[in-house]
């Protein structure tokens, strides 16, 4: 597939997340959705899918709706099983001539929803093959109840279930690669971004995953500011420096294939992403030099496991 | 015109299900509720129905799914028992809330544990509350015809609720059993075809269907679906009544057997029922005005009517296939007792929890169970709040 770039005449696309939501300043899954709908060519409709959390709370809040299309919220644990049924209706319905139109479907669900408390429907839904796409706005931490650990939290983060203590250094386990996992279901499209200079990354790979026929999985790091504790502006900076410090790698699998999208020329030490955020403000403390050096050497690990996968 | 045929309980839902021809079935196996989604993917696979099957990978699932599927503006079907029921639960209110007409085929069996896998209501009678419609079988045959009214009234534009069709694992879903089935065509047209007001993919509009409400909009969405069942009351008889007028088989809320003269009656849901009315026969046979009123919809609840026909009983033995652990009896016993004393009904009344996991029923058990009726009748309840039937000692 061919995608071309008109930052313009994307930028200047009808929003379909309309203003007037709920959701923080600066909040990084109101970019990532923003972004990603972006994506749908204007005339196409989509049905977005939503699990609970902040996005769902915030955006469709009785009685007013930020969503130009339709949308469908169930509950937590289960967006991918149930826009598997939307899209199963719309096959069957569009196959007795009851619908004309051509439809997306997009699901979105924020680390909770996807990596714990919602893998098991995720996967089930990626493995039968619907045509769909699964976004996980992944900010590392349940956020919408008070910033709870998920096994999308980066290790020695201080979240309130894994607070920093006398006796504890924060979470104590590395998070889980859940693209890694998606890629082994064997999906058409798997990819792995964030916020980048002009979104063009995102819009890339949103633009393929909505348009690849059948699966696909889209993990997009998006920043909270109340729950990893940074300045609010600084998202677009904490983002560059998550992926030129190689904890956050810009790649996709698609058909089976590993591609990496982008490899820093010079990779940047840890402490850069890791400094401008309160939640890792122990590990600046003297005497704990130890815990960054152990964060390094697993971003290394997994740095270099993935350049092999990609064949570099 | 009837055919008749024999065939196990779960055989008639399919065949009920290839006559309704449903878009979307999601479903997940269980025992003893496995062979529906078999005998449907089987029906697919040879072309005999337009249906599209969701091998989902658990029931929770097979619910979300299925909620998706009919909001997307599908009708939609699924089937479960026991702990599959139970992997649902969460999502049962969400299809009721969200007031989509879907159905699901419960063949109940009893929850886990010990694990178990036969006959008993603890399933559906756990989910009383979650706003669905409830309906119950003796045999394959209701079963069969309960199902096909089931969207007529679940879809009707006064209730949108959706419902659960019972019936008892095994010695409903596996006996096989003389039976009427109707024919396709009359069938079909009393169905009818789908057709939603609104729903996510209707051309021109958008639809947003689950969102977030605060507590000065939640209670009265709640009452708005409290009235949905209320009103549901009506357009169950109206259903079955215009059934009835293409079959020939009468339904109601509930059905009375030698009821009307009987000075003692049993009150109980589903297979048991064919028993109880074996043992009815025979004590009328001596003299013994016994009777029975055989529990067919439970959700709308009937409480005022099952009051007034008990009205004319001296004691009245309520029989719950389920425990419900309240130390108050069980969900029927605990119900229809606050209904008769609300309606003033004077019976003496006791309630009887028999038949779990399983364990058989005997027209001997049914008899001793009159026995202790007549002696009540007499003397008053000097038991305890309630008693287990057939238990070893």
């Amino acid at each position: 597939m061919e995608n071309t770039f008109d930052f313009k005449e994307i930028q200047g696309r009808e929003e379909r997340l309309a203003p007037g939501h709920r959701m923080c300043a600066g909040c990084g899954g109101t970019i990532a959705v923003r972004n990603v709908l972006k994506a749908l060519h204007p005339g196409d409709k989509a049905v977005i899918g939503n699990a609970t959390g902040c996005l769902e709370v915030s955006t469709f809040m009785y009685p007013y709706t930020a969503y130009v299309d339709s949308y469908i919220h169930n509950a937590f644990e289960n967006a991918g099983a149930t826009l598997s049924g939307v899209e199963t209706a719309y096959r069957v319905l569009k196959a007795q001539g009851k619908i004309k139109d051509n439809y997306k479907f997009i699901t979105f669900g924020g680390d909770g929803g996807t990596y714990d408390i919602g893998l098991q429907s995720l996967s089930g839904a990626m493995e039968r093959g619907h045509d769909m796409v699964y976004v996980c706005y992944d900010n590392g931490a349940y956020m919408n109840t008070g910033t709870q650990r998920s096994s999308a939290t980066p290790m020695f983060a201080d979240t309130t279930t894994t607070p920093s203590g006398k006796q504890s250094n924060g979470k104590p386990q590395y998070r889980k690669d859940l693209a890694a996992i998606l890629a082994a279901h064997n999906i058409p499209y798997v990819g792995q971004t964030t916020f980048i200079g002009n979104m063009k990354d995102l819009y890339v790979k949103s633009e393929k995953a909505i348009y690849t026929q059948g699966a696909a999985f889209l993990n997009v790091m998006a920043p909270c500011p109340r729950g990893w504790r940074y300045d609010t502006p600084e998202i677009m900076n904490i983002c560059k420096l998550a992926v030129e410090t190689c904890y956050w790698p810009l790649f996709e699998v698609i058909g089976g294939k590993w591609i990496l999208n982008y490899e820093p020329k010079n990779k940047l030490p840890i402490e850069d992403f890791l400094k401008s955020q309160g939640r890792f403000k122990h590990l600046f403390k003297p005497g704990n030099e130890y815990l960054i050096e152990a964060f390094q050497k697993e971003v290394d690990r997994r740095w270099e496991e993935l350049r092999i996968r990609c064949g570099k | 015109m009837g055919v008749k045929n024999r065939m196990s309980g779960n055989e008639a839902v399919a065949h009920a299900i290839r006559q309704i021809n449903p878009d979307v079935m999601p479903a997940f196996p269980i025992t003893p509720s496995t062979e529906i989604p078999q005998f449907v993917s089987n029906m697919i696979a040879n072309g005999e129905v337009d249906t599209e099957f969701i091998p989902v990978e658990s029931e929770h699932s097979a619910m979300s799914a299925a909620m998706g599927s009919e909001a997307a503006g599908a009708r939609t079907i699924t089937a479960t028992s026991s702990c599959g029921l139970a992997l649902m639960w969460e999502v049962l209110y969400v299809a009721a809330s969200s007031r989509l007409p879907l159905t699901m085929t419960v063949v109940n069996r009893g929850l886990t544990g010990p694990l178990n896998i036969n006959a008993e209501h603890s399933d559906s009678m756990g989910a009383r509350d979650s706003g669905w419609l409830q309906i119950y079988a003796e045999n394959n045959q209701e079963v069969y015809d309960n199902l096909l009214q089931a969207y007529r009234i679940a879809e009707h534009k006064d209730v949108l609720l959706p419902i659960m069709i019972c019936q008892d694992g095994f010695i409903t879903s596996h006996a096989v059993e003389n039976i009427e089935l109707e024919e396709d065509e009359p069938i079909k047209a009393f169905v009818g075809k789908y057709e939603p007001e609104h729903y996510l993919l209707k051309a021109g509009e958008t639809m947003a269907m689950g969102p977030y409400a605060t507590s000065p909009y939640c209670m009265e969405a709640k009452r708005a679906q409290a009235q949905a069942m209320m009103n549901a009351k009506k357009v169950i008889l109206d259903v079955a009544e215009e059934y009835a007028a293409i079959t020939g088989r009468k339904y109601g809320f509930f059905e009375e057997y030698r009821l009307k003269d009987a000075a003692f009656a049993l009150v109980a849901i589903g297979s048991a029922c064919g028993t109880i009315k074996d043992a009815v026969d025979d004590l009328r046979k001596h003299g013994v005005k016994a009777g029975l009123l055989k529990v067919r919809v439970f959700r709308p609840f009937p409480g005022e009517e099952m009051a007034r026909a008990l009205s004319h009983v001296k004691a009245v033995a309520i029989m719950d296939r389920c425990e419900s652990y309240s130390c108050n009896g069980g969900p029927l016993g605990s119900e229809l007792m606050a209904a008769m004393y609300r309606n003033k009904n004077k019976a003496e009344a006791i309630n009887i929890v028999y038949g779990l996991s399983g364990r058989d029923i005997t027209v001997n058990d049914v008899k001793d169970v009159f026995e202790r009726l007549k002696t009540i009748a007499q003397e008053g309840v000097k038991d305890t709040q309630y008693t287990y039937l057939g238990l070893r000692e």
